[in-house]
């Protein structure tokens, strides 16, 4: 491994697990409910995410020494919207259809937490290329939970995964659903994805309990 | 000792000149890129259309238009008549399709004249009449292509919505969703004008009687499948003086 060092290398694998956004430090909740009813969603939104999440670290990261502290919220908040609303219109001139996938996003994509809390707590006191590899990092935490949770929703509630029918037809009766089985519609519903992120948490700090805080 | 990004002059210089870098790099962006934008909604308008006449590369699960570069040639071998109906008065208008029904039923609502537009595209010899409608989706607007018979039945719909929750109100435009009006009646037997229900107590979840004016909802999604059976509703009601003439005649 001579691409990263060991420092830089951590900036990627920590939010990962240990460090990981949704579940460690609960940041982006609220995207994480509102879009993994289906596992295609989910994926558009970790990448959507990366995207804005790295150029926004390095963008923020370069005007770091000359922000004013008394605004930076506000300019943390400009250069996001700014940077989606150009992605989005870019999008939408010279890839038409994929914008419309991701039509939902881009306003969630700003209201992201993750977001600012990245350009807060890391952005604006390091160099550029740390900062982008944070953001990749932190993008990839949250998208992995945003996969896992994706997956088991459409999985449970839709029978189906990235749209394709995996465990038969529930109206024509056949595979699983021939011996009796159904899809739990609850499972589409935001609650249960609370729940999954709940069982996601319980799971990963039964195996590392180092990760419980005392109170 | 105070930093200089600490003074209130820095801090307002800063904010007057990000606000001015940042709207002018914006309106740049937006204004570069505005004619390819319309071209590209004035693209998929027709692509929408000649799907639901059934002009579309489907295969067997999901929906998928005839590609952009061969939309505007297709369009113009199957839409025969561009039509605006106004006052229930009937002219041609080669730019129909491209009327804005939102600021059309804007107008309607402000007690001005709305102007219908409804698109007569043939296939197999066979004649379809197609109508844009919109309404009101869970979070914001849906809207829709109608291709219906001289009998108001279904042949095919393209469902679209802006910003309906993936999952369930965005599944309107899949084609599970979609293929289920196919056939449709929009009249009930009396030939009176019901509209199609997206309901819930659906006793004909295979959708085998077409006669019921009924759709199966998609669970989780009660208030975009309202919002469909609404816009059916209010929307394509205002054709029946159409069809009715067209049968007189």
């Amino acid at each position: 491994m001579g691409l990263l060092s060991k420092k830089d290398a951590k900036l990627i694998t920590d939010p990962l697990a240990d460090n990981n956004p949704i579940t460690i430090q609960v940041l982006g909740i609220c995207s994480a409910l509102a879009i993994t009813a289906e596992l295609k969603a989910s994926i558009v939104m970790a990448v959507s995410v990366m995207a804005v999440l790295a150029i926004g670290n390095v963008v923020i990261s370069l005007m770091r020494n000359i922000i004013p502290s008394k605004i930076r919220i506000i300019v943390q908040l400009v250069v996001v919207a700014a940077l989606v609303i150009i992605v989005d219109q870019v999008l939408k001139a010279f890839a038409y259809e994929l914008s419309k996938t991701l039509s939902v996003f881009v306003g969630l994509i700003i209201t992201n937490c993750i977001i600012m809390g990245r350009f807060e707590a890391f952005a604006l006191a390091n160099k550029p290329w740390r900062s982008f590899l944070d953001g990749i990092g932190n993008a990839a935490g949250y998208g992995l939970i945003l996969i896992i949770v994706g997956f088991f929703r459409e999985l449970l509630g839709s029978g189906t995964l990235l749209g394709f029918k995996v465990l038969g037809d529930p109206i024509e009766k056949t595979g699983l659903y021939a011996i009796g089985y159904e899809n739990n519609g609850f499972m589409l519903l935001s609650p249960m994805a609370l729940i999954v992120v709940g069982i996601i948490i319980w799971i990963q700090r039964t195996k590392n309990t180092a990760l419980i805080e005392d109170h | 000792m105070e930093n200089r990004t600490d003074k209130n002059s820095y801090t307002i210089i800063f904010a007057i000149v990000m606000v001015l870098i940042v709207g002018s790099l914006l309106a740049f962006t937006a204004s570069s890129l505005k004619p390819n934008i319309a071209e590209n909604k004035r693209l998929e308008k027709q692509q929408n259309i000649l799907y639901a006449m059934g002009v579309n590369e489907n295969d067997e699960t999901s929906a998928n238009f005839v590609s952009t570069d061969k939309a505007p040639e297709l369009f113009k071998k199957y839409i025969k008549k561009q039509l605006v109906i106004q006052d229930g008065k009937v002219t041609e208008d080669d730019e129909a399709y491209l009327i804005d029904v939102k600021k059309e039923q804007a107008n309607a609502k402000s007690g001005k004249a709305r102007r219908l537009p409804l698109l007569e595209g043939e296939k197999d010899g066979k004649t379809f009449y197609i109508a844009p409608i919109r309404g009101k989706g869970l979070w914001d607007a849906i809207w829709a292509y109608v291709a219906m018979d001289e009998n108001m039945v279904i042949q095919g719909a393209y469902f679209d919505h802006k910003g309906e929750t993936p999952g369930l109100g965005a599944n309107i435009k899949q084609r599970f969703f979609m293929d289920d009006f196919i056939g449709e009646h929009l009249l009930d037997a009396s030939n009176n004008f019901k509209g199609i229900d997206v309901s819930k107590s659906n006793a004909d979840p295979k959708n085998e009687d077409k006669t019921d004016n009924e759709v199966d909802a998609i669970a989780g999604a009660t208030i975009t499948g309202n919002g469909v059976a609404a816009m059916i509703k209010s929307d394509l009601k205002l054709y029946v003086p159409f069809f009715k003439n067209l049968k007189n005649n």
